[in-house]
């Protein structure tokens, strides 16, 4: 399976820019982690059903009422660009 | 005694006797941290003018009135800095508390420092900080362990009385081991996250650092709990971890998994972990074999797991609504290239690669879905060792402290550093580890950790079992010369 690794593809899936220098070295060394963990093909998992929380809860409520939180102000604080209480982005639509 | 040489216990009682006040307590870290943090280098910052103000209204009467308590740069404290030791959050500065701050705050206690971490909490050594790598107090040339490095260090160097850190695949358990001092993880949703920067949200808990196991009992006490504002905390009672303490350990048994005591592990430590049982046994503890068959597969269903869950959490790292953000962008797509590459250190962004390529179309079932698989028989691996007995003893690290740099670009290898923690988590068990002896390597003393390994939700008899062994012997006693 490691054999279609490629971190080029996979880091542009994660909006991840890479150099050259990185791109080689992750290459080799995530081929040698994933040819380690594909060790785990070999397990019998035949019925047994996945884990996904060790001791899970299922169907969390809580009461859906309104409670102070951060104020736009607040909110806006640690923003690298903002403008009339809002974030500010280069522009999506052309 | 130094001041800054007592436990959480000793202090409270200095405290309560009005032999010292909160804010002597403050004063007396600061010329401590002064002293020994530039050896050590365990804090990325700290406000001591915000602590002293809070040490002249602190109620010493409260379950740590008047304690301050040094915090994983991981955990969110209002106004404070929350750099997760990343490039990516220099600047940050919170706007609120996370839960456990609140409690800490309710019951008295000062949030005083912020200490140094893996970035991102990745890693087993805290040489992946953005700001600087901390140093072992036992020997300044070798890592404190990780990821809460900081966290153990401060603890182990008398720089703080007590710290809370985080822990997903050992990150409390092995740098407490590694610097000489108690780490507890607790049971999962045993403690809230709300507020911690989430790594692996199925496998992060957060847990005390301490001198003593008693302490360790009194900072669960008040972190404990269900939060409605992590879905995940469970509604399980608190109660005292303290009351248990001092009972004699007779009809406890206590498990040896024979897949914890291999080739591999560093003969001082085996001899170490293994005198301790036998100390146990003494002690009046029936030991019995218990068996793990799935241990092997801990570590790869772990770097699956943990790296799928952070590179679904890390997305938030966008550069839009705090962090750094490239300049100049040239359009969304570029700006979040850029700003992940320029924010990111290498294992963040390896373990990014490795997380997204495993939930990648086509590879999810292949990868993601048989490690959750395999996880629940690792899962029911300790359900069936705790019918046979009451606790779980084992080395928290398969080594002592290693050197810095020995291991810093071979991933693989550093991953190993977790064998015997990474199960804890995935089982979501509560696990503990203290100072059972030292390895002497290359005429230097390291210290060498028991870890215990518990029932989920039992920590009350964790603790006891912890105690008893840490009362009975002296280890914990044993300071680090520093210049």
């Amino acid at each position: 399976m490691s054999a279609a690794f490629d971190v080029r593809y996979t880091a542009q899936l994660a909006r991840l820019n890479l150099s050259e220098e990185e791109t080689a070295k992750f290459q080799a060394q995530l081929s040698q982690v994933l040819a380690y963990v594909e060790k785990l093909e070999k397990v019998d998992v035949t019925g047994v059903e996945p884990t996904a929380h060790a001791n899970a809860v299922f169907n969390v409520f809580r009461q859906d009422v309104p409670r102070d939180w951060f104020t736009p102000e607040q909110a806006l604080s640690n923003a690298p660009r903002s403008a009339n209480q809002l974030f500010v982005v280069p522009k999506v639509i052309e | 005694m130094e001041l800054t040489s007592l436990s959480v216990a000793g202090l409270q009682q200095k405290l309560r006797a009005k032999e010292v006040s909160p804010a002597d307590t403050v004063r007396a870290l600061e010329a401590r941290i002064a002293q020994v943090d530039p050896q050590i280098h365990g804090y990325l910052s700290r406000d001591f003018d915000a602590a002293l103000k809070l040490a002249e209204s602190a109620d010493v009467s409260l379950p740590l009135g008047g304690v301050p308590i040094a915090i994983k740069d991981v955990i969110n404290v209002t106004g404070e800095p929350c750099t997760a030791a990343s490039k990516i959050l220099l600047g940050y500065r919170s706007n609120y508390d996370a839960t456990v701050i609140r409690k800490l705050r309710a019951a008295g206690a000062i949030p005083f420092g912020r200490t140094n971490l893996d970035e991102f909490a990745m890693g087993s050594s805290t040489e992946n900080s953005a700001f600087g790598r901390t140093n072992n107090p036992w020997d300044t040339s070798r890592v404190p362990g990780g990821s809460s490095g900081g966290s153990a260090a401060v603890v182990a160097s008398h720089e703080a009385f007590a710290s809370l850190g985080s822990d997903t695949g050992g990150s409390i358990r092995q740098p407490a081991a590694l610097c000489g001092c108690v780490g507890l993880k607790p049971t999962y949703g045993r403690v809230s996250r709300f507020g911690l920067i989430a790594f692996a949200s199925s496998l992060d808990q957060i847990g005390p650092f301490t001198k003593t196991v008693r302490d360790a009992g009194l900072l669960l006490n008040v972190i404990s709990g269900r939060d409605p504002q992590d879905s995940t905390s469970l509604d399980e009672p608190v109660p005292d971890y303290t009351a248990q303490l001092g009972r004699d350990l007779k009809g406890v048994r206590l498990g040896l998994p024979r897949e914890y005591f291999i080739e591999g592990v560093d003969p001082q430590v085996d001899s170490a972990v293994r005198a301790a049982i036998k100390h146990y046994e003494s002690l009046g503890a029936e030991i019995v074999d218990v068996s793990l068959p799935n241990t092997e597969h801990a570590v790869g269903v772990y770097y699956i797991i943990a790296t799928a869950e952070a590179s679904a959490n890390l997305a938030r790292f966008d550069g839009v609504r705090y962090g750094h953000r490239a300049p100049d962008p040239t359009g969304l797509l570029d700006q979040y290239g850029r700003t992940r590459e320029e924010g990111f250190g290498p294992e963040v962004k390896r373990r990014i690669i490795l997380g997204t390529y495993v939930l990648s179309s086509g590879y999810y079932d292949a990868y993601y879905l048989r490690a959750q698989k395999v996880r629940t028989l690792i899962r029911d691996d300790f359900t069936k060792a705790f019918e046979k007995c009451d606790a779980i003893v084992c080395p928290t690290s398969p080594e002592p402290a290693f050197k810095a740099g020995d291991r810093s670009d071979d991933p693989l290898k550093m991953y190993l550093a977790d064998i015997f923690t990474i199960a804890a988590n995935l089982a979501g068990i509560c696990g503990i580890s203290v100072p059972c002896g030292f390895a002497n390597v290359d005429g230097r003393q390291l210290p060498i950790g028991l870890q215990i390994l518990g029932k989920p939700f039992g920590e009350a008899q964790l603790l006891q079992i912890a105690d008893a062994y840490e009362q009975s012997t002296d280890w914990h006693n044993a300071q680090p010369t520093l210049a």
